[in-house]
């Protein structure tokens, strides 16, 4: 046996799930089980309770509206992939999840657990931070919306509470004009990126930049939006000259490192993959504006 | 403390009742209780693909998969891919183009490749080469494997 002991239970409503969560000790929640497993099959974790959400059926679902899409927790990163919808009016989503894992993964992977993991270089978590998504959970004491920003507490460590359990997220969506990029670099395709960048440009009358927005992965425990750099693309021209820029100061931004990998080298990249994801956000939208 | 249920589990056709420990993976559930040793363990965290099943259908890592999980559904193995002695076209075309030195990844790759192959019967190699990033193979070069799944695809489309 590979995972210490723990009392399995197997939920059928998020009530139920409520109710453990506020009574039962050292508790995990099992999502789709592509990062949780593993921990548990080395003992980094080991539950005392472990609350498998699969039967929860409540909690898979997508439900878009004039301009949001609310995802179950829940819902594998499988049924978004193959979804025509989210091609159409989320396709940065579809774009994102090409990288996350491997076709096995994203058969059991959620949404729900990418985002509770909170790798530092989850491509959902990325989209979820670039396009402004609130999380909504549920608890006995009653549900909460947080927004993305408050979400991520430290590494790997959300701001749930012990007794709550995230239930769904809504995800803004991009207006149907702009144009979007997904761009990363990982060691082999299907790992975890060393460094991800995603990027939103909406261009105005003119064909000048009216909106920018960009969300960097793998420099700090979350994804980073430099609203600095964003703000100073509005109102430029979309030309090489503004991309280089934006790409200079996003190499100025504070990078982590690891035994792997050097702060220099994340830098490096942040400066490579801001000036690629510019450059393709803008010819998307640049087509949008034409059709 | 062990906690254990009593679960039901369709295998390869074959309905199979067991009292299993909670904290047991697809993977032991298949190879200890079942004695369906034709699923290979390698990485125990969901890398290399060895222990690649389909449940209900659809391709996923039995090592992180609790056999609890699985009480009522359908689970397929290697074993389920040839009739008697006689490989099925996917396992055929593998023997033909040296598709495997070792083995010790086959099983993993013909049934993350047979959900491929049911799903999109004519593939070109940058999908077979994606779809095959989720299996480790370290003896092949994957040179062999993508050409026997190409193949495979082609005998599969027309019949033979």
């Amino acid at each position: 046996m590979k995972p210490a002991p723990f009392a399995y239970h197997d939920p059928r409503t998020t009530t139920e799930v409520c109710d453990m969560l506020a009574t039962l000790d050292n508790a995990r929640v099992l999502a789709g089980g592509q990062s949780l497993m593993p921990m548990m099959n080395f003992r980094y974790v080991m539950p005392d309770h472990l609350v498998d959400l699969n039967k929860v059926t409540e909690l898979a679902y997508l439900r878009f509206t004039d301009d949001a899409l609310r995802i179950g927790a829940m819902t594998r990163q499988r049924d978004l992939e193959f979804s025509a919808e989210v091609g159409q009016r989320c396709p940065i989503l579809r774009a994102a999840l090409r990288h996350v894992g491997h076709r096995q993964t994203r058969n059991r992977g959620t949404v729900g657990g990418s985002l509770c993991h909170l790798d530092p270089s989850a491509e959902l978590v990325n989209v979820t931070a670039l396009l402004g998504g609130t999380l909504h959970t549920a608890s006995k004491h009653g549900s909460r919306d947080i927004p993305f920003a408050e979400f991520a507490a430290a590494y790997m460590t959300t701001s749930l509470a012990p007794d709550e359990v995230l239930a769904g997220i809504t995800l803004p969506l991009p207006q149907r004009k702009e144009g979007y990029a997904f761009v990363e670099f990982a060691r082999r395709h299907g790992d975890f990126a060393i460094v991800a960048c995603s990027a939103l440009i909406r261009l105005d009358g003119e064909g000048n930049i009216e909106h920018a927005a960009i969300a960097l992965s793998g420099l700090s425990h979350a994804p980073v939006r430099p609203a600095a750099i964003e703000g100073a693309l509005r109102g430029q021209k979309p030309e090489n000259a503004a991309f280089k820029a934006a790409a200079a100061e996003a190499e100025k931004l504070d990078a982590m490192a690891d035994a792997y990998v050097a702060s220099s080298y994340r830098k490096h990249l942040a400066r490579v993959l801001t000036h690629r994801a510019l450059e393709q956000a803008f010819a998307r939208a640049r087509k949008n504006a034409n059709d | 403390m062990t906690d254990i249920r009593t679960i039901s589990v369709t295998v390869n056709g074959e309905t199979q009742q067991r009292e299993v420990e909670t904290r047991m993976t697809l993977v032991d559930f298949l190879r200890h209780e079942l004695n369906l040793t034709g699923t290979h363990v390698g990485c125990e965290h969901g890398v290399c693909g060895a222990c690649t099943v389909l449940v209900g259908g659809v391709s996923v890592r039995a090592c992180l998969m609790l056999a609890v999980q699985c009480d009522g559904q359908d689970v397929a193995t290697v074993e389920s891919l040839a009739h008697g002695d006689e490989l099925n076209p996917l396992q055929q075309a593998f023997q033909d183009h040296h598709g495997l030195q070792c083995g010790f990844c086959t099983p993993g790759m013909l049934m993350t490749l047979t959900e491929f192959l049911r799903d999109h019967p004519d593939p070109d190699e940058a999908q077979v080469r994606d779809v095959l990033s989720g299996n480790l193979c370290r003896c092949t070069g994957y040179q062999a494997i993508v050409a026997a799944t190409l193949d495979a695809a082609k005998r599969i489309r027309e019949g033979v």
